[in-house]
């Protein structure tokens, strides 16, 4: 193994939330998984599941977190990003555990990584415009949060909710100390900017959730938009104020 | 001015207050209420009893104030105090609810440490 002379170690962060019929799948899959010179380790999160997910991930591996109260997703990657800091990981990955994110990206999206050339790699379904596209609704959220972002930080990100990101030591630093707890993806995207952190998308294609629902239906997606909205201006306003004082 | 405030409805309010005040003493002694909550309910009350017992002080304090119909001070003085507290339990309940989400997290990664070590050994 001493190819290269390093050894990198990379947590593969599964947050689940009522997914028995994927997330075996997802498991399966993760354990294939080899990419020379990175030491892989699969943590799924259990977030409070109603169902059999549990049961499923336990018969699957001992490495598993199981949050006895529901904290939505971002408090559930969190936990999977507070074990990677506490183990001395170098790097994390969030892979939804509906079998959303294609296995075989993972290593191109810590490429960027591994090179140092990013602290934080997110997975497009926008820039080759294959695969999965997302409902129109849900495309044209996406629309707007890319415009609020290069309003507010001048960098366009194309798939500013895609959850198929890889982040570094430096960036989980940052997300073990401050992380959304609901749809945490847009706001994050703000977080790592305004702690100068390099953000770099990567095309990938991605499936349709083979069974199950997502976490945002159509009833709540309009508090989507408005909790999404103010979670980005207000996490922009309170890091702009601190990196003023910092400065002063 | 005297007939203003009746004696009856005086000796009621006056009555209301105390009532009140002892309600709240008796939530802290049982550890119901945390002090640092009371102390809010308390100045309330205090409030309630000076104006149950200066009978004229709602009408000079209004008329200090330009308001024509002093009993529009009170629903005014009391909205904005409920405003206030609703605010500050807002406060309070985000603040709960980040030191539950923390909590959590410790408590799921220390039953994983466990976990392991007992896989070890």
């Amino acid at each position: 193994m001493e190819r290269t002379g390093i050894n990198k170690k990379l947590l593969i962060v599964i947050p689940c939330y009522n997914e028995q019929g994927n997330i075996g799948k997802v498991l399966n899959a993760l354990s294939q998984l080899s990419i020379p010179g990175v030491e892989i380790t699969a943590l799924p999160v259990n977030d409070c599941s109603k169902d059999n997910t549990l049961e499923e991930i336990r018969s699957h591996t001992h490495l598993y977190v199981n949050l006895p109260v529901n904290l939505g997703i971002g408090g559930a990657v969190q936990s999977g990003y507070k074990y990677a800091k506490k183990n001395g990981y170098d790097m994390a990955l969030q892979f939804d555990g509906d079998g959303q994110h294609p296995v075989e990206y993972i290593h191109e999206l810590i490429k960027p990584l591994l090179e140092d050339k990013a602290n934080v790699v997110i997975g497009s379904r926008f820039l080759a415009k294959e695969g999965f596209q997302s409902s129109y609704l849900r495309r044209s959220g996406i629309n707007y949060f890319r415009r609020v972002i290069r309003m507010l930080l001048g960098i366009t990100i194309s798939d500013s909710t895609s959850g198929f990101r890889a982040i570094d030591k430096k960036t989980i630093d940052v997300v073990c100390n401050y992380y959304p707890d609901t749809y945490p993806e847009p706001e994050a995207i703000i977080l790592y900017h305004m702690n100068s952190l390099v953000i770099k998308e990567i095309p990938v294609v991605m499936k349709a959730r083979e069974s199950g629902t997502s976490s945002i239906g159509t009833f709540s997606s309009i508090y989507y938009m408005m909790k999404v909205s103010l979670g980005i201006l207000f996490i922009y306003i309170r890091l702009k104020a601190n990196g003023k004082r910092r400065t002063i | 001015m005297e007939n203003v405030v009746p004696f009856k409805i005086q000796l009621l309010s006056i009555i209301g207050s105390l009532l009140f005040m002892f309600f709240i003493f008796r939530l802290i002694v049982k550890g119901k209420l945390r002090e640092e909550y009371s102390i809010v309910w308390i100045a309330c009350t205090l409030l309630l009893l000076v104006f149950a017992i200066w009978r004229n002080g709602l009408d000079i304090v209004a008329k200090m104030l330009g308001i024509y119909y002093a009993p529009a001070l009170i629903f005014l003085a009391a909205i904005f105090a409920i405003i206030i507290f609703l605010v500050h339990l807002s406060v309070t309940n985000s603040r709960l609810q980040k030191q539950i989400k923390d909590l959590t997290q410790e408590h799921a990664l220390m039953k994983l440490e466990l976990e392991k070590k007992k896989l070890e050994s």
